[in-house]
C-alpha cells in the first residue's frame, strides 16, 4: 500500500470516528447501516466481482446471519457481541455447502439457483415448525445494546463504533485475502478457469471456499444489521434485499474493495432522498442507475474515481515537468 | 381419493399457467441463450394494461387480444432498446440488465397503478361447467394453455416466418447468409415470449389477484418447469409446467403443507441443475474447451 493510500485511509477513519458526534442520532443509525451494507457488499463482491460467480441470493445469507444473531439473543440470552462470530460460522458453513452444488452451475444457471433461494427464503422462515425459534410472521424483536464501561456516549453511537470496529477488521481481512494467494486464485478462475486449473489451482475448492467466505461476510453484516434495526421478520428479507446488494456492487464497482463503501452509501442514502418523490421512486432510480452503469460505466464509482485520480495526477506531473 | 383427484386437477390448472410462462422463457432461451429474469414482471405489466382496459369498460375478449398485441410490442421494444446493446456482453452484465428491467417494471407499475391489491375478472363463468372437480376458470386456463401451444406449434412448423425464426435461433451465421434478418428474428422472439407471458399473467391474475409482486412465485415455478422439461425444448417446458403444478399442489396439500410450496420450486431447480442440467427432454450441452 502506498503512503498516499495510507494517509487517505487514516483520514477516512478519522472522519468516520468524528461523524457520530456531529450528526443526529438518526443519521448515526443510517451511518451504521452504511457500514453494515459495506461488509455485505464486500462479501458479494468477492464472489461476483473477483470470482465471477453471479449470486442473486445473497439476501438469503444476510437473513441467515440476522436470524442467527436474533435467535441467540432472544432464545438463549446471548450478549449481542458474542452472536457475531456464531453468525459468521453458520454462514460460512451454509455458504460452503451451497457452493458445492453451485460448482456445477455456471453463469446464468448459478444466478437462477441463487435467485430461487432468495425468493423462497421468506416462506421457509415463516414455516410453522420453526416458529418457536423464528417467531413466524411476527419475527423477533431485539433490545438495543447499551454502551459498556460507562462510556460517555449514547447507545446509537456505541453501536456505530462497535460496527465500525468490525467493519475495519473485515476490510483488513478482505484486503489480505484478496491480495494473497486466495485472491489471485479467485481472479484467475474468473478470467480463465482452464488456465487456472492448469496452473495447479484447486478450482472446486477455491470456488466453494469463496462462496463460504462471501456468505460469511454477508452473514456478519446480517447479524450487525439485525442488532442495529433491532428487529427481524421474514418479509424484510425478500428477493429485493439480494437485488439491493447487486445494485450496490454494480454501482460501487465490481472487483474493487473501496467500491463496497461507495455502493453502501448509494443504497443507504439514495432511497432516502428518492422516497420523497414516491414509494416506487427508489426502485425506479435503482433500476435506471443499474442500466446506466452497465452501459456507460461498467467499472462503477470506484473505477471512475480511479480514472479521475489517474488523470489528475498525470496532469500534475505534466505541469511540474514543463 | 376424491381429494387427491381434486388436487391433481387444480395442479393441472395452475400448471398450465406455469407452462405458458415457462414457454415464454424457453422462447427467449432458444433465441438468445439467456434466461429472462424479467419475464414475470413483463407479464405483470401486460396484465395491468388489460386491467385498465377492462376497467375503462372494454369487454374481456377484445381487451385480452389488445393486451396480447401490446405485450408483443413491449417485448420487441425491450429487446431492441435495452437488450440489444448488451447482447454480446459478459453474462453478469446481461443478468444485471434483466434485474434492472425487473425492478423498473415493478416500480413503474407500482407508481402508475399503486400497490393496492386489485381483483381481476375471469372470462369463464362462475358456475362449474366441467363437473364438480374443477372450477371453470381452472378448466379454462388449461384450455387456453393448450390453444397457445397449438398456435405456436402451427406457427413454427408451417409458416415461413416461423421457419426463419427457427433458423435464426439454430444457426445465426448461416441464417444471415441466406438473407434472414437475425436481429429482427430475435426481437420477434422476444415479442412472442412477452405475448405468451401476457396470456399467463391474465390467466393467473384472477387466482393470485393483481399486484406488482404477483409474479414472483409464478416465475419461480416457471423456471422450475422450464428446467425440468429441458430449457431448450418448448414441449418439454409445457410438460414441466403441468408436472410442477401437480407436484406443487399435491405435495402442498398432503405432504409438506402450503407454507413450503415455494421450497418445492427451489428444490426442483437446484436438483435438476445439479443432477440433470438438460432436464427430461433438453439437449445435452457439450462445450469444447
Amino acid at each position: 500500500m502506498s503512503r498516499r493510500q495510507l494517509i487517505l485511509i487514516a483520514i477516512v477513519l478519522l472522519a468516520a470516528c468524528v461523524l457520530p458526534f456531529v450528526v443526529s442520532s438518526y443519521r448515526t443509525f443510517q451511518l451504521t447501516m452504511v457500514l453494515v451494507y459495506s461488509i455485505a457488499l464486500l462479501g458479494l463482491n468477492m464472489l461476483t466481482g473477483y470470482n465471477g460467480q453471479i449470486s442473486l441470493g445473497h439476501g438469503a445469507f444476510y437473513a441467515i446471519g440476522a436470524y442467527s444473531a436474533a435467535i441467540l439473543m432472544d432464545q438463549f440470552g446471548w450478549p449481542y457481541w458474542a452472536t457475531i462470530p456464531v453468525a459468521a460460522a453458520v454462514c460460512l458453513v451454509a455458504g460452503f455447502l451451497f457452493g458445492l452444488p453451485a460448482l456445477r452451475l455456471e453463469g446464468l444457471y448459478l444466478a437462477l439457483a441463487t435467485f430461487a433461494l432468495a425468493v423462497s427464503l421468506p416462506a421457509l422462515l415463516k414455516y410453522h415448525h420453526l416458529e418457536s425459534w423464528t417467531g413466524g410472521v411476527q419475527g423477533i424483536v431485539i433490545l438495543k445494546p447499551e454502551p459498556p464501561f460507562d462510556l460517555p456516549i449514547d447507545a446509537d453511537q456505541w453501536l456505530y463504533f462497535f460496527t465500525l470496529a468490525i467493519t475495519v477488521l473485515m476490510f483488513w481481512l478482505g484486503w489480505n485475502i484478496l491480495r494473497g494467494r486466495m485472491g489471485r486464485a479467485m481472479t484467475a478462475i474468473r478470467d480463465q478457469h482452464i488456465a487456472a486449473e492448469a496452473m495447479g489451482i484447486h478450482t472446486a475448492m477455491v470456488k466453494s471456499m469463496t462462496f463460504g467466505i462471501s456468505a460469511m461476510y454477508t452473514g456478519v453484516a446480517g447479524a450487525l444489521g439485525a442488532i442495529t434495526i433491532q428487529f427481524v421478520a421474514p418479509d424484510s428479507f425478500n428477493i429485493f434485499v439480494s437485488i439491493v446488494f447487486l445494485v450496490g456492487i454494480v454501482i460501487g464497482g465490481l472487483a474493487s474493495i473501496s467500491g463496497a463503501i461507495y455502493g453502501a452509501l448509494f443504497i443507504q442514502f439514495v432511497p432516502n432522498i428518492a422516497d420523497a418523490i414516491s414509494k416506487a421512486a427508489p426502485w425506479a432510480i435503482f433500476g435506471i442507475f443499474l442500466l446506466g452503469f452497465v452501459y456507460l460505466m461498467p467499472m462503477g464509482v470506484a473505477g471512475a474515481v480511479r480514472m479521475a485520480v489517474a488523470r489528475l495526477t498525470r496532469k500534475a506531473q505534466n505541469q511540474s515537468k514543463s | 381419493m376424491e381429494a387427491f383427484l381434486h388436487q391433481v386437477l387444480a395442479g393441472l390448472a395452475t400448471g398450465g399457467i406455469y407452462a405458458s410462462l415457462a414457454l415464454a422463457l424457453v422462447m427467449i432461451y432458444q433465441a438468445t441463450h439467456l434466461v429472462n429474469f424479467a419475464q414475470g414482471e413483463m407479464a405483470m405489466f401486460a396484465t395491468y394494461f388489460a386491467w385498465s382496459l377492462i376497467n375503462a369498460g372494454m369487454p374481456y375478449w377484445p381487451a385480452f387480444l389488445l393486451t396480447v398485441v401490446f405485450a408483443f410490442f413491449l417485448g420487441v421494444v425491450i429487446e431492441r432498446v435495452i437488450i440489444r446493446p448488451v447482447e454480446n456482453s459478459p453474462v453478469l452484465a446481461v443478468v444485471v440488465v434483466f434485474i434492472a428491467l425487473l425492478v423498473i417494471l415493478n416500480s413503474v407499475t407500482g407508481w402508475i397503478f399503486s400497490y393496492t391489491i386489485k381483483t381481476f375478472p375471469s372470462p369463464f363463468p362462475a358456475e362449474p361447467i366441467f363437473g364438480s372437480y374443477i372450477t371453470s376458470h381452472q378448466g379454462g386456463a388449461i384450455g387456453v394453455t393448450l390453444v397457445v401451444l397449438l398456435l405456436l406449434y402451427l406457427f413454427f412448423r408451417f409458416t415461413p416466418l416461423g421457419l426463419a425464426m427457427r433458423a435464426a435461433a439454430q444457426n445465426p451465421e448461416s441464417a444471415r447468409l441466406v438473407g434472414i434478418r437475425v436481429g429482427w428474428m430475435l426481437a420477434l422472439g422476444w415479442g412472442l415470449a412477452a405475448a405468451i407471458g401476457g396470456v399467463a399473467g391474465m390467466m393467473v391474475a384472477p387466482i393470485v389477484f393483481l399486484d406488482p409482486n404477483m409474479m414472483g412465485g409464478v416465475l419461480l415455478y416457471a423456471f422450475a418447469a422450464a428446467l425440468v422439461g429441458g430449457i431448450d425444448n418448448p414441449a418439454g417446458a409445457v410438460f414441466g409446467g403441468f408436472l410442477v403444478g401437480v407436484l406443487e399442489n399435491v405435495l402442498g396439500a398432503f405432504v409438506i403443507g402450503n407454507e413450503l410450496k415455494l421450497a418445492v420450486a427451489l428444490v426442483l431447480i437446484i436438483g435438476v441443475l445439479v443432477v440433470k442440467p438438460s432436464g427430461f427432454f433438453g439437449k445435452v450441452l457439450v462445450t469444447r474447451v
